[in-house]
């Protein structure tokens, strides 16, 4: 049966909770309705990326691109689209720029984007193993398998000059070539799917959107380094994404693609799925294997390195979701085709998680080298309220903030950390002149208090110390010399913190003092330019201004304002809890905040 | 072999040595909080942190082996800031009550913040207010004072494997704390005290009962109390340590006298009721291999925290477990009893006090019925060697240099074979020489059984009684047994031949001379100082074996009647039963 059109409803976390199964069964119950069920295929796909505008529909041939789409219009998709080959002009994505309500190919979002990693997100079924194959699925591991032999597949990505995507960038070929040569009976193969950067969720997309992207790779993985048997960490807090890599499985070993003897070529091998608890440090490679093998989810010392001695204490290679979705195409298209995208020292695209105040917010992959004016200002449409850019959070808890002065720095491994950040898994959060840094510092460091596992010292009690520091610079009660204990606490975290997550907990705290010395001194001096911290801002009332309409008095939720159309208004200062509802309320600026 | 260079100094080390290992042997003491010598690296205080040539980050000397052309620099100013800062971050969260401290004086806590010269604490005190657990009277755990160094933690699970410990919480509210956070003597605690002997600081610790042992002091007299003391064999050979003696030097008579000048009317010796245990076990040993009446293998129980843990962990083993009490309770038995009619004391009227490398001791004094077979509680109040050496330091005593004492007559004068019986190896050793003599009724010429001496943590010996192999094993350290029970539970079920008839286990490393009650700092070295000195002891005994002791002769004849007879068993020997590993 050969369909006219084909409808594609965004599946992923984000859009499924904006109803968007809602909307692919009325769309289903719509083409029944309407009789043209066998003229259209309706796929639920993985995320498309533009998350700010979810849910997504798109239909093909025609490239349509449906914005925040309802269950509700999918009786006009089918009617219209469908049935009279109109598109629906209502739904079509429209920009800033243009006028004209716009197409896939026209999209801004999109026009810098270049997806390896995200390549079948929101083209393909996840739940349908033979749209992974139609796109040459699998046709890495038979290339592998047949063709390639272990030396040959170490040396593609050694020509693709993969890196690691998830912390340092390690070289991919070399971890796996570590593996490859202990003499060992027993070695083990490792996907890190526990993302846990605050608004980072491209290894979710990318297991909910193309799953068998990762079990290709892990399955290559072990047969290159000798090994039979993988474990996929994956946070037990993505069901979606569990349920979609465990329909996968199921899928390719029903076709011989997983299990006992491959493809015929004697080799076998199987994965398994062990849920985290959503402990942050699990994502630490060491604490991760720690957690699968039962114990509390603490990292051990480096070296051995789990290449080595890792999972029971057999080699191990562990490699992070976006890594392993990598593989598949550099090897179908070779390492040489991968090496000619990105920079000198980091090839191939990165997927970033653009979130904060951006216009458009979502998941964008862009050749490494992009800048992050590219990104925040092509790609993401620039700020939202088009209020002034602050500053660029990349790395999550780990990283830095970078300023405007930097944000045409090319992006890779190398350039991030100079400029004091990293590349983490590619959490970018971008804030405006409303946010504060000081409340930005404190944020990410209450969330590694939070998220350390305890066990050494720099990083269980330096955290604590290096929070309670800044909350009391948030409150106005700091003093300039609690900079130099920030820094003094924050450089033996940096050298003296056993794993990855207390050595660059401190990055935000430090970045800032050296990019924002002035705001931390304003806040020791009582006062917080955004008015973020609460404690330093102090609403009154200009009595000039007032045109006592006492709008701000009714909206006040704990009573503080008083007054009268002729005494004007007043804020009982010892009663307000600076919720700054009066200051948003007021229509004649008389609401003064300082 | 590896080259590397530390300090700018050539060095060669053998593959696999730790950068803090090697940095030892060139006499650059690199600081430490976490890292003991008996466990392997845990990697968590940041303290031993060097820099290594090339390596972005600093490295954790004690987990870092050397590699070829490794250049470390140990010390520069800003090793020592940060290393400096991580001392004041652990400050931050620790009381500042030192003077009151259990273990000021020998914390390692307080060393390094002397050390690194710390006048000020910078930052915030967060302290928690976590309660103390006092729940086994024998071992105190005082969360609040805790280092996080895992010590404890390790030794439990790893080392003894008894994992009655754990870390709970995360991030900043993480503690140690009895597994499942229970009270610590509702779970599968031992009471070995091993962890009391590897915490750096005040964390835990044992209970201490010196001042009722002061009280009784101060009564015996006035108030016409008998103060009766015995000591332990592996207390000999340690407290000496306390004093600044080498480990392994013999003080028993020394003792002997500051027992007297500490205030005890009467001193005995353990080492005697050692040679009693001998009797009684050996001649159970020989009814159920020679005469086949009973289990086999019969497996030694003078150790009570290893009682504790078959109990938990191999009830199924009950039948096998040799019914002797332990030295400790048999001589606390005839105090009040023998000793008691002969010297025409009220029994009600003796306060008897046991010395003793344990804390475990503590809570077998109290165990179950039997241990109130004189009518009363048999031993009063038990002192670990390290409760002990600080009443002599109240006392003002100046123990190196007393005169020697002999300990008092009829339950003080031992044997060769009481005293190693503080060394592992040692009851077996001791059970062996008087065995062959209760099978064959004829000495042995050699008498050392060297096979079943020596640190490793499982020994196996075959000895010829007359023509019959006897086939015995050695155990200790509790994390070793399990390998030694499950092969005889395996044979067992499979119908098989046992493989050892006769088996010793003692919890600790290296036996009770590694007990958890004596001086801090042990190591293999010192523990093989200290064994060393029970062996040298032996040798220099009059007596070497059990049965050659006259006043245990005279004691069977005059009072207990025979071996395993009916009084004996009436004084001298116990009942086990199954425990659950959670009682709550």
């Amino acid at each position: 049966m050969a369909y006219k059109q084909f409808i594609l409803v965004c599946g992923g976390t984000g859009c499924e909770s904006s109803k968007a199964d809602d909307i692919f069964k009325e769309l289903h119950a719509q083409a029944e309705a309407q009789g043209v069920a066998s003229d259209v295929q309706i796929v639920k796909t993985g995320c498309f990326g533009f998350c700010e505008k979810g849910p997504i529909v798109k239909v093909l041939p025609s490239e349509s691109f449906y914005v925040e789409v309802k269950p509700e219009d999918a009786k006009e998709i089918i009617a219209e689209q469908i049935v009279k080959g109109r598109e629906v002009k209502r739904l079509l994505y429209k920009d800033d720029t243009q006028k004209e309500r716009i197409k896939t190919e026209e999209i801004g979002f999109y026009q810098k984007q270049y997806r390896i990693v995200l390549r079948n997100c929101g083209i393909i079924n996840p739940e349908n193993i033979e749209e992974y194959i139609a796109r040459d699925g699998y046709a890495g591991l038979e290339k592998a398998l047949f063709e390639l032999k272990p030396e040959g597949v170490i040396n593609e990505l050694k020509i693709a000059g993969l890196r690691g995507r998830g912390g340092a960038g390690f070289p991919t070929w070399r971890k796996w070539e570590f593996t490859r040569v202990v003499k060992e009976e027993q070695k083990y193969v490792v996907c890190n799917a526990d993302e846990g950067d605050p608004g980072a969720y491209m290894d979710r997309s990318t297991i909910e959107g193309d799953p068998h992207s990762v079990i290709e790779a892990m399955t290559v993985c072990g047969y290159t380094i000798g090994a039979n048997k993988g474990f996929v960490y994956i946070r037990a807090e993505y069901p979606l994404a569990i349920e979609r890599l465990k329909i996968a499985l199921r899928q390719a070993r029903e076709l011989g693609l997983l299990g006992d003897d491959i493809l015929g070529s004697g080799f076998s091998f199987d994965i398994e799925i062990r849920l985290g608890a959503g402990a942050f440090v699990c994502g630490e490679e060491t604490a991760l294997l720690q957690s699968i093998e039962g114990n509390r989810g603490m990292p051990i010392p480096r070296p051995p390195f789990p290449a080595v001695k890792g999972l029971w204490g057999k080699p191990t290679v562990i490699n992070n979701v976006e890594t392993w979705a990598n593989i598949p195409v550099i090897l179908t298209k070779g390492g040489a085709w991968f090496a000619k995208i990105g920079t000198e020292t980091s090839k191939g695209t990165k997927v970033f998680a653009l979130t904060g105040k951006i216009k458009n917010s979502g998941l964008v992959e862009v050749p490494m080298g992009t800048t992050l004016r590219e990104i925040i200002y092509d790609i993401g449409g620039g700020i939202k309220s088009g209020k002034k850019f602050l500053g660029a959070q990349t790395g999550g808890p780990s990283g830095g903030i970078i300023t405007e002065e930097y944000l045409d720095t090319p992006i890779d491994y190398e350039s991030l950390t100079a400029l004091g950040s990293m590349m983490g898994s590619g959490g970018l959060i971008v804030m405006d002149e409303d946010d504060c840094v000081v409340d930005v510092s404190k944020f990410y460091m209450e969330f590694c208090v939070d998220e350390s596992c305890g066990k050494c010292t720099p990083c269980r009690v330096g955290t604590a110390q290096m929070h309670d520091i800044l909350d009391k610079i948030t409150k106005g009660q700091g003093k300039v010399e609690d900079l130099e204990k920030l820094e003094k606490i924050g450089h033996a975290l940096r050298r003296a913190a056993l794993c990855g997550l207390g050595q660059t907990a401190p990055n935000p705290t430090l970045s800032t003092i050296k990019r924002f010395r002035q705001e931390y001194l304003d806040h020791i001096n009582g006062t917080c330019r955004s008015g973020k911290c609460k404690d330093l801002v102090t609403y009154s009332i200009d009595k000039d201004k007032c045109i006592g309409c006492s709008l701000c008095a009714r909206k006040c939720p704990v009573n503080c304002i008083s007054g009268s159309k002729a005494d004007k208004y007043t804020i009982d200062a010892s009663k307000c809890i600076k919720c700054g509802e009066c200051f948003t309320a007021c229509k004649f600026n008389a609401v003064l905040k300082k | 072999m590896v080259n590397a260079k530390i300090n700018g100094i050539a060095v060669q080390v053998a593959e696999g040595t730790t950068i803090l290992n090697a940095a030892e042997k060139m006499n650059i003491k690199i600081p430490k909080l976490c890292y003991n010598d008996d466990l392997p690296p845990w990697a968590a205080c940041g303290i031993c942190v060097v820099k290594v040539e090339k390596s972005p980050k600093m490295l954790r000397a004690c987990c870092t082996p050397i590699e070829e052309g490794m250049s470390i620099i140990t010390h520069d100013p800003e090793i020592v800031q940060v290393r400096k800062t991580v001392i004041e971050l652990i400050l931050s969260t620790h009381p500042d009550d030192c003077l009151q401290c259990p273990r000021s004086g020998s914390c390692e806590l307080q060393t390094l913040a002397a050390e690194f010269g710390i006048r000020e604490q910078p930052f915030t005190k967060r302290l928690k207010g976590l309660p103390m657990d006092t729940s086994t009277n024998t071992l105190v755990l005082n969360p609040e004072k805790c280092v996080k160094c895992g010590r404890c933690v390790k030794v439990c699970q790893e080392m003894q494997n008894v994992w009655a410990i754990e870390f709970l919480g995360r991030g900043e509210k993480t503690r140690i704390a009895p597994a499942a956070d229970v009270a610590l003597a509702d779970g599968p605690c031992i009471r070995c005290g091993q962890c009391a002997a590897h915490c750096p600081v005040g964390a835990i610790y044992e209970h201490d009962q010196t001042q009722e042992v002061w009280t009784a002091l101060m009564k015996s007299g006035a108030d016409d109390l008998t103060c009766v003391v015995q000591i332990a064999p592996a207390v000999r050979v340690a407290l000496g340590e306390e004093f600044g003696m080498a480990p392994g030097t013999v003080i028993t008579k020394k003792i002997y006298n500051a027992l007297r000048r500490l205030g005890f009317d009467v001193v005995f010796d353990t080492n005697f009721a050692a040679d009693l245990t001998i009797l009684e076990e050996g001649t159970e040993f020989v009814t159920r291999f020679a005469e086949g009446k009973g289990e086999l293998p019969l497996i030694t129980s003078c150790c009570p925290a290893w009682v504790d843990y078959m109990q938990k962990y191999y009830p199924d083993m009950i039948p096998n477990f040799s019914t002797a009490k332990s030295p400790q309770q048999m001589m606390g038995a005839m105090i009040k009893t023998y000793w008691a009619d002969k010297a025409g004391v009220d029994k009600k009227k003796i306060f008897s006090v046991a010395v003793m490398p344990c804390t475990a001791k503590k809570h077998e004094s109290g165990r179950d019925k039997s241990m109130f077979s004189s009518g009363d509680r048999d031993v009063d109040v038990v002192l670990t060697t390290r409760e002990l050496a600080r009443m002599i330091k109240q006392a003002g005593i100046d123990l190196a240099n007393l005169p020697d004492e002999e300990a008092d007559s009829p339950l003080g004068p031992y044997t060769g074979a009481g005293t190693i019986f503080g060394a592992t190896g040692g009851v077996m050793e001791a059970a062996l020489r008087s065995a062959y003599y209760l099978v064959t009724k004829e000495d042995l010429k050699e008498v050392n059984f060297t096979g079943v001496r020596g640190i490793s943590g499982i020994k196996e010996a075959r000895i010829n009684i007359k023509g019959t192999e006897v086939r015995v094993a050695v155990a200790h350290q509790m994390g070793n047994i399990a390998e030694v029970l499950d092969q005889v539970r395996k044979a067992k079920k499979e119908g098989k031949d046992v493989p050892w008839h006769f088996i010793e286990v003692m919890a600790c490393r290296g036996g009770c001379i590694g007990g958890g009650g004596q001086p801090y700092g042990a190591t293999d070295e010192i523990r093989q100082q200290r064994i060393a000195g029970l062996y040298h002891d032996d040798e220099k005994s009059t007596y070497r074996c059990s049965h050659h002791n006259p006043h245990i002769t005279q004691i069977y004849k005059d009072f207990l009647g025979e071996p395993n007879g009916h009084k004996a068993h009436e004084l001298l020997h116990t009942h086990y039963e199954e425990h659950p590993l959670y009682s709550k």
